[in-house]
């Protein structure tokens, strides 16, 4: 009788567990338990509202971002509309965009707890996020109220997508010297030029164009921003092929190319002349965000790592046991938490606009973008041979933080603007 | 009058975590432990939601007996929408004393204070619901529970009490303006009186109360999932 009830009562139970599982999508393929520990907890140190965004995030990084991670990687599909649209829901879409249209009205640091949530799900599709918000905060901060009120609120709830496009061919890191023109026309500019490796290109609607109204040579100061709705466009946009990258591959990358492209005068955001300003401005913003995303790829590899290590076992004993792998935790350990407070302070700078913001930007890029890239190649070391396996996602951390350490600037500039910013007066 | 529902909610550890006893063994590790809102009730809150949503359900209040830290679960429930919430504070670190009768108490004690309709006991209840039906016209629900063996659907009147299962829905996120607002929204804060002799006595005997309006059966099916 008594064992008859009992097994009655574990198939319940059983039942139960599988159907929570299954529920709150918590876990990959194999039943493992996402090994977590009060160290590495990010919520330390915040106060409550931080905290509910950071739970929040991870609760919908886990649910919506991690299972989908390694498929959207492997058929390198487009951006995934479906999961940005939820993202958007919950206030994703605008983070420190004004509520006025739409916005979630949220600080840098905020946006920074948010980011570092969403990308121990899945870094690629947290990092277009992060390109599209900057897209946003520009035409927020910069626009006029009639392109605003025609384009945030679609923005914001992410109906359409944005790119941000700077970089060219011939202008990399020497961006002022870019050489997409915009010459005025009546009441339109004609825009002629490419732009390289845009992230989202030829499937975002709206691309946020930096280009040369000024003479040729006129440096910084010749540079105004465009905003071309792809929609409206009647001739001469087109892009180039899909980029085959080494990771940050649920988003396409292409070139886009302009011919003759007419854009209305009233798409100028703000002042004439004053584009590059503005695109800087979004980049200290953006390596935050960067920077940010870094954090999240390297907590999701270290929690990868230390269960890997705990479970594995060689030699009669888990990995975790030997003083080795015990040291590499610690070191990693401590690298992400000294990163993590770096990235935070630049942020609390960024949002009280001190002078020594976009230093403090630059200097939060270089370290968490560097450490995370050791952290995660070091996880992938703890896994042993799985770790080189398409099946295991540490691989896909390391190859996904790689890019990091390049774009939004890349940490070479990073050092020349500190250094610059140091040595000033 | 519209109908209101009062649900309650608890601030545990983490179902990610591995729980560990203290050294002492007097309790389970809870410092530095990751907590989090009961999933269980996570999905009772997004039931109620979504009944208000539906129109059925007039208010939505969020109730937790527990120490200073159970603001979080009820900031929780604002911002997944939840009109009110109702903190029943205990001293901290009294929480492994607090028992299920003296829960239930404090629970008819609000639902009177809240003037919702009669007192707690002598209502009929549908637990382990995974469907539930509201029929505000003829204050009835029709609630489908999971049961060993399968899937009972029993209609009762209204009050009622209704404990959720984990199949009866997938709680919403709360979104980001919504976290926001529940910081500013206004909840009471009630103290629990001096725990009386009453609040920690367990409940040691049953006796089967011969008025209380009962559930009446109306299907039976067996499971059908694997």
């Amino acid at each position: 009788m008594i064992a008859s009830a009992l097994t009655t009562t574990a198939r319940t139970a059983a039942r139960r567990t599988a159907a929570f599982a299954a529920n709150r999508a918590v876990a990959t393929a194999p039943a493992a338990r996402t090994m977590t520990s009060a160290i590495l907890d990010p919520t330390i140190g915040l106060n409550e509202d931080q905290k509910q965004f950071f739970e929040m995030s991870r609760a919908f990084a886990n649910a919506e971002l991690a299972p989908r991670m390694q498929e959207l990687d492997i058929l390198e599909t487009d951006l995934p509309r479906d999961t940005l649209k939820k993202a958007a829901e919950l206030g994703f879409g605008g983070i420190y965009v004004d509520p006025e249209f739409g916005g979630s009205g949220l600080t840098r640091l905020d946006a920074s707890l948010i980011f570092e949530a969403l990308s121990s799900g899945d870094i690629s599709t947290t990092a277009y996020i992060t390109i599209h918000n900057m897209c946003a905060w520009m035409l927020d901060s910069f626009g006029s109220q009639e392109l605003k009120a025609k384009y945030l609120p679609a923005m914001t709830s992410m109906d359409l997508l944005a790119s941000y496009c700077l970089t060219e061919p011939g202008a990399g890191s020497d961006a002022a010297s870019l050489m997409t023109t915009a010459k005025r026309d009546g009441d339109d500019f004609i825009l002629n030029g490419t732009k390289a490796f845009i992230s989202g290109g030829g499937q975002s609607d709206i691309y946020i164009v930096m280009a040369r109204t000024g003479a040729p040579g006129s440096g910084a100061s010749g540079v105004s921003t465009f905003l071309i709705d792809r929609r409206e466009v009647k001739s001469g946009l087109s892009f180039g092929k899909k980029e085959q990258k080494m990771g940050w591959n649920s988003q396409p990358t292409r070139a886009v190319i302009m011919e003759d492209v007419r854009v209305p005068a009233c798409h100028m955001i703000g002042t004439e002349g004053h584009g590059f300003r503005y695109a800087m401005k979004g980049l200290d913003g953006g390596r935050i965000n960067i920077a940010s995303c870094s954090l999240g790829g390297a907590l999701a590899a270290v929690e990868a790592g230390m269960e890997h290590v705990t479970v594995r076992k060689q030699f009669g004993k888990p990995i975790a046991a030997f003083q080795n792998a015990q040291f590499k935790l610690a070191d990693m350990a401590t690298e992400l938490a000294s990163a993590r407070l770096l990235v935070r302070q630049a942020a609390s700078l960024l949002d009280a606009k001190a002078p020594q913001a976009t230093a403090y930007c630059a200097m939060a890029k270089i370290a968490a973008t560097e450490k995370a890239s050791q952290i995660a190649d070091q996880a992938l070391q703890m896994h042993g041979g799985y770790g080189y396996l398409k099946d295991y996602k540490v691989q896909q951390f390391v190859r996904d933080l790689r890019v990091h350490q390049i774009l939004e600037g890349t940490n070479e500039i990073m050092r020349v603007i500190v250094s610059r910013e140091l040595l000033k007066e | 009058m519209s109908l209101r529902v009062l649900v309650g909610v608890k601030r545990v550890i983490d179902y990610n975590v591995k729980i560990a006893v203290r050294g002492d063994k007097s309790w389970v590790e809870t410092a530095n432990v990751k907590h989090s809102v009961n999933p269980f009730d996570e999905i009772a809150i997004e039931a109620a939601v979504q009944a208000k949503e539906a129109k059925l359900v007039g208010e939505v209040i969020a109730v937790s007996c527990g120490p200073p830290k159970a603001q979080e679960s009820l900031r929780t429930a604002l911002a997944m929408g939840a009109d009110r919430a109702i903190h029943v504070e205990i001293p901290d670190g009294s929480e492994k004393t607090l028992e299920p009768l003296a829960v239930a108490k404090l629970f008819k004690k609000i639902a009177q204070d809240e003037k919702m309709l009669a007192g707690l006991l002598n209502w009929p209840q549908g637990t382990f619901a995974s469907k539930i039906d509201l029929n505000a016209g003829d204050k009835s629900l029709v609630v489908t529970r999971e049961i060993d063996g399968g899937l009972e659907t029993i209609k009762t009147a209204l009050p009622a009490v209704v404990t959720a299962d984990l199949r009866l829905n997938t709680p919403r996120f709360a979104t980001l303006p919504n976290i926001m607002k529940a910081k500013k929204e206004a909840h009471q804060e009630v103290h629990a009186r001096r725990p009386s002799a009453s609040t920690c006595r367990r409940a040691s005997r049953f006796s089967r109360s011969r008025s209380r309006p009962s559930a009446r059966v109306v299907a039976v099916s067996p499971t059908s999932t694997s």
